[in-house]
C-alpha cells in the first residue's frame, strides 16, 4: 500500500511547478498549461483523499464527484483562456500577457 | 512501502507526472511543452487508475489527450510569434524561492502532522463504482445542482469561446 | 491473490510453480496472446483488404507471393524493413520516432476490452466504452505530433487536416456509442453484449448505428472522408516524410483500426458473440463475433473503394450542421422513450435478464421512432440534393457565377 502522504507530496510537488511555470513563464499559452498543471495537482489531492477516507455514507462520493467537476472546469477554463490569447494575439500580435495592457488606467 | 504492483505503478506514474510537468515549465518549444503536459497529465490518468476511480482516469485522458491538448497545439501554431519572445522567463529566480518555499511548507504539512493530522492505516474495503457516481450525479440530495450548473457552464464557455475567437473580418 | 489464480495459473501452482511467478506468467500469456492476435490480423487483413480493392476495381490483385498471394504483406514487410530508415535533419528526433509507435499502440490498446466469447477477454473494465473512446483519442494526438514533427509543411497542413477531422467526427460517434451503452444500462462491453441476448441494438436503435458507422469510418480517415491520404492535394498528408517501417506502422495502424472498429460495431450493435449454440464452445462464440466483425469490415471496404472523395468543407459541414445535431437528437429520443416505456411498464428495466418476448413493444416503438426520423431526415437530405444539383446545372449552363451564390 501507498502511504496517502506520498500522493500528497507528489501533489505539492506537481502543484508547485506549475505555481512556478504560471509566476516565470512569459508566453500565455505556457502559463495555460502550468494552470492545468496546477488543476491536476489539486484532483490527486481530491482522489487521494476520497480514497483513503472513511466509508460514511453521506459524504461517499465528494472527492470523486468534485474531481469530475474540476475536469469540467478545466476544459471550459481552457477553451475560454485560449480563445482569449488568440484574440489579443490577432489584436497586439504578442502572447506576453504583460503587453496586454490597454485597460490599464 | 513494499514492493508490489501498486507500488511500481506509483513510482512510475510519479516519473511521468513530475518529469512531464517539470517539461511543460522548462521547454523552450511550445509544441514540446504540449507533449510534456500530456505525459503529466497521463501520469495523473494512471494515479485514478491506482486510486480506483478508473472513470475519471479514462475521463482524464479523454478530456486532455483528446481534447485540450489539440486545442492547444491550434493555440500554438495559430499564436507564433512573429518577434520569437527571446527569453522564456521573466522574474525566473524570486518565482523559483517562492514555488520551492511553497512545495516545502506543503510538503511539511503532508509528511509531519502540524495541523492534528489523522492519517488513515489502512484503505478502505469498500470502492464507490462509477454507478454510484452516476447516480449520485443525478440525485436531488447529492450532486444534481452542481451538474446542472456544469452543463451551464459548458454551453457558457463553448458560445462564449466561439464569440470571442471569432474573426470579425472573416 | 489465490482466487484470482485460476485457470493456466493454477496448472502451473500445480506443477510446482510459485504462486507470484506462476500469475505473473499467466498474465504474460495472456497480455502476449491479446496483443499478439492483433498484431497477426494486420498482416492478413492487409491481404483481404488489397484483393477485395482489386475484385472491385476489376483488377486481380496481389498473386504472386505465395498461394494467391498471400504471402505478399510478408514481402512487403521484408522490403520496408530494408529500406533506408530516414530521420529528416530538421525534424524533432524523439517524437518523429515515437509518433508511429503511439499511433500502432493506440489500436492495439483496444483489443485490451473486446470480448471475444462469454469468458475470454483481456479485461472487462466497468467502463469499456469510455476507454474505446479514450485510447482512440491517443491516436489523434500521435498524428498531430507526426504531422508538427517532420518539419514539412506538408506533413503540418495534411495532420492539421485530419485532427480537424478526427476531433470533429468523435462528437456524433460518441453520441451514438451513448445509444448502447445507455439501453445495456451498462459500460462494460461484457454487460453490453450480454444485454443484448433478447434483441440485438441494431434493431432498437438503427439511427445509432449509422452514425456510428458513418462516424467511424471518418475516424478511420477511409472514403469518401479520407483527407489523410489526399494524394491529390497533400502528396501523402501527414506521413509524408516516414518511410521503412515507421511509415509501415502507420500504415498497420490504419487497417487494424478499421477492423476493429468492424469487431466494436459487431459488440456494440450486434450482439457480439451472441448467434445459435455460441454457449455450446467459445469456438462457435468466437466465430460468430468475427463473422459479424469482418460483414462489417467487408461492408467498409466496399464503401471505401465506391465512393469519391470529399471537399474539406463538405466534411465539415455534413458533421456540424448533419451529423451532430442528429446524434444529440437521436439520443434524447431514445432515452426519453426508454424511459417512458419503463414507468408504463412496456420496456424492461433490466435489459440483461430480458428476453425477445420482453422486449417485443419496446422494440415496436423504437422502430417506430427511428422509421420516422429516418423519412424525415431522407426529406431533408433529397430537398439539400435537389439544391445542389440545381447549383451546379444553373453553374454548368454558364449562368454569371454571382448568380447561384446569391440564390443560396
Amino acid at each position: 500500500m501507498v502511504p496517502l502522504w506520498m500522493y500528497l507530496a507528489v501533489a505539492a510537488a506537481l502543484f508547485s511547478i506549475g505555481v512556478f511555470g504560471v509566476l516565470a513563464r512569459r508566453n500565455a499559452v505556457a502559463i495555460l498549461m502550468s494552470v492545468e498543471l496546477m488543476l491536476n495537482a489539486v484532483n490527486i489531492n481530491l482522489v487521494a483523499f476520497w480514497r483513503y477516507s472513511e466509508t460514511s455514507t453521506d459524504l461517499l462520493l465528494n472527492g470523486y464527484a468534485f474531481t469530475a467537476f474540476v475536469l469540467i472546469v478545466a476544459a471550459a477554463e481552457a477553451a475560454v483562456g485560449l480563445a482569449i490569447i488568440i484574440t489579443v494575439y490577432r489584436n497586439r500580435r504578442s502572447v506576453i500577457p504583460e503587453e496586454a495592457r490597454a485597460l490599464k488606467g | 512501502m513494499e514492493l508490489n504492483a501498486i507500488s511500481i505503478g506509483f513510482v512510475v506514474f510519479s516519473i511521468f507526472t513530475l518529469g512531464g510537468g517539470v517539461g511543460v515549465v522548462t521547454t523552450r518549444n511550445l509544441f514540446q511543452g504540449t507533449i510534456w503536459l500530456m505525459v503529466s497529465l497521463f501520469g495523473v490518468a494512471g494515479y485514478f487508475v491506482l486510486l480506483s476511480a478508473p472513470f475519471l482516469a479514462a475521463v482524464q485522458i479523454l478530456v486532455y489527450i483528446g481534447a485540450i491538448a489539440i486545442l492547444i497545439t491550434f493555440a500554438v501554431m495559430l499564436t507564433r510569434s512573429v518577434a520569437r519572445i527571446k527569453e522564456r522567463y521573466i522574474r525566473i529566480l524570486p518565482s523559483f524561492i517562492a514555488s520551492l518555499a511553497l512545495f516545502l511548507i506543503l510538503l511539511l504539512g503532508v509528511t509531519v502532522p502540524i495541523f492534528g493530522a489523522h492519517s488513515p492505516g489502512s484503505i478502505p474495503e469498500y470502492v464507490a463504482s462509477t454507478r454510484d457516481l452516476g447516480a449520485a450525479l443525478v440525485d436531488e440530495n447529492g450532486y444534481v445542482v452542481p451538474f446542472l450548473l456544469a452543463s451551464v457552464l459548458l454551453t457558457a464557455a463553448m458560445i462564449g469561446a466561439i464569440f470571442i475567437a471569432r474573426d470579425e473580418n472573416a | 491473490m489465490e482466487e484470482l489464480c485460476t485457470g493456466l495459473c493454477s496448472v502451473l501452482t500445480e506443477s510446482g510453480a510459485e504462486l507470484g511467478l506462476a500469475y505473473f506468467l499467466s498474465l504474460l500469456v495472456g497480455v502476449l496472446l491479446v496483443s499478439g492476435v492483433p498484431l497477426l490480423t494486420v498482416i492478413l487483413l492487409i491481404w483481404i483488404e488489397r484483393k477485395v480493392a482489386a475484385r472491385i476495381q476489376d483488377r486481380i490483385g496481389p498473386n504472386r507471393v505465395g498461394p494467391v498471394g498471400l504471402l505478399q504483406t510478408i514481402a512487403d514487410m521484408i522490403k520496408l524493413l530494408s529500406k533506408e530508415d530516414i530521420t529528416p535533419t530538421a525534424a524533432d528526433r524523439v517524437l518523429y520516432n515515437a509518433a508511429p509507435l503511439v499511433s500502432f499502440a493506440s489500436v492495439v490498446l483496444l483489443w485490451a476490452v473486446i470480448p471475444f466469447t462469454p469468458f475470454h477477454y483481456g479485461v472487462d473494465l466497468e467502463i469499456g466504452a469510455l476507454y474505446f473512446v479514450a485510447i482512440a483519442s491517443f491516436g489523434t494526438l500521435a498524428i498531430m505530433a507526426a504531422g508538427w514533427a517532420s518539419n514539412n509543411k506538408y506533413a503540418l497542413l495534411g495532420a492539421f487536416r485530419v485532427v480537424a477531422l478526427l476531433v470533429s467526427y468523435e462528437v456524433p460517434l460518441v453520441f451514438a456509442l451513448l445509444a448502447p451503452v445507455m439501453l445495456a444500462g451498462s459500460m462494460s462491453l461484457v454487460d453490453i453484449v450480454n444485454a443484448q441476448s433478447g434483441m440485438w441494438f441494431v434493431v432498437l436503435s438503427p439511427l445509432a448505428f449509422v452514425i456510428f458507422y458513418i462516424s467511424s469510418q471518418a475516424e478511420t480517415g477511409r472514403a469518401p472522408f479520407d483527407l489523410i491520404e489526399a494524394e491529390s492535394e497533400l502528396v501523402a498528408g501527414f506521413n509524408i516524410e516516414y518511410s521503412g517501417m515507421k511509415f509501415g506502422m502507420f500504415f498497420a495502424a490504419e487497417f487494424l483500426h478499421v477492423f476493429t472498429n468492424g469487431i466494436i460495431m459487431a459488440i456494440l450493435f450486434f450482439g457480439g458473440w451472441m448467434g445459435p449454440l455460441y454457449y455450446e464452445s467459445p469456438l462457435i462464440a468466437f466465430a460468430w463475433l468475427g463473422a459479424k466483425g469482418g460483414l462489417i469490415y467487408f461492408t467498409t471496404l466496399w464503401l471505401r473503394n465506391t465512393v469519391p472523395r470529399l471537399r474539406i468543407d463538405q466534411i465539415m459541414a455534413f458533421n456540424w450542421k448533419f451529423l451532430v445535431p442528429l446524434s444529440i437528437a437521436n439520443l434524447i429520443l431514445i432515452s426519453l422513450a426508454l424511459k417512458v416505456m419503463q414507468e408504463l411498464g412496456i420496456a424492461p428495466r433490466d435489459m440483461l435478464s430480458a428476453s425477445f418476448g420482453d422486449l417485443l413493444p419496446a422494440t415496436a416503438i423504437l422502430l417506430v421512432i427511428n422509421g420516422a426520423m429516418i423519412l424525415y431526415l431522407l426529406g431533408i437530405l433529397r430537398k439539400r440534393g435537389r439544391e445542389a444539383r440545381r447549383e451546379s446545372h444553373e453553374a454548368r449552363a454558364g449562368y454569371p457565377q454571382t448568380a447561384s451564390v446569391a440564390g443560396r
